[in-house]
């Protein structure tokens, strides 16, 4: 599954042990694809010595700062830009 | 300690700037030579850091942080030896 900027995504919410980027509070959320990155090394697997191949697809995707943060104080079109990669993210 | 990021604090975070030490200096270096001779690359210093003790971690700074974790990555991967770090510290 491949994402395109504007399409709308959510962060899987499994849990993985060891080392992996994706962002606990991101977890389970919804947000947009803003931005394809390209392709990287898997950090999941180069954090253990491994060459981090396949390489993954990141993505650039945005959040309204409202829905990660109960009672967030700023302004309602706030967000958050965060890289999370394709194996992490589900359409929505 | 791993994921640390969007926990609450007790405390508000420290914005201030601070001169580089001379040994973070070198800290930056070390880690950046270690990277390009492809002994160690930054996945695996992002996971030695988590795989500090929480309170080793929160007591620590953020080159403290990336020096502990060289020498966890060191030793797994036999490029140091135990106690070889100690022995040197000791006999100067």
């Amino acid at each position: 599954m491949t994402y395109a900027p504007g399409d709308r995504v959510r962060v899987s919410a499994r849990s993985h042990q060891g080392h992996h980027r994706t962002p606990g509070y991101l977890k389970g959320r919804t947000g947009r694809v803003e931005r394809v990155r390209g392709s990287f090394t898997d950090p999941e697997t180069s954090a253990y010595g491994g060459d981090g191949r396949p390489e993954r697809r990141l993505y650039l995707v945005g959040f309204a700062q409202t829905e990660l943060w109960p009672g967030y104080p700023g302004a309602a079109t706030d967000r958050l830009l965060a890289d999370v990669f394709e194996h992490w993210l589900e359409p929505a | 300690m791993h994921d640390r990021g969007g926990w609450h604090d007790h405390s508000p975070i420290d914005r201030s700037e601070h001169e580089l030490a001379d040994w973070e200096l070198l800290v930056d270096a070390l880690v950046g030579s270690l990277d390009r001779r492809g002994v160690m690359n930054v996945d695996e210093l992002r996971r030695g850091i988590e795989s500090m003790p929480a309170e080793a971690y929160e007591r620590a700074s953020y080159y403290e942080r990336w020096l502990s974790s060289v020498e966890t990555i060191l030793l797994e991967k036999g490029v140091l030896a135990p106690g070889e770090l100690d022995a040197e510290v000791r006999t100067g």
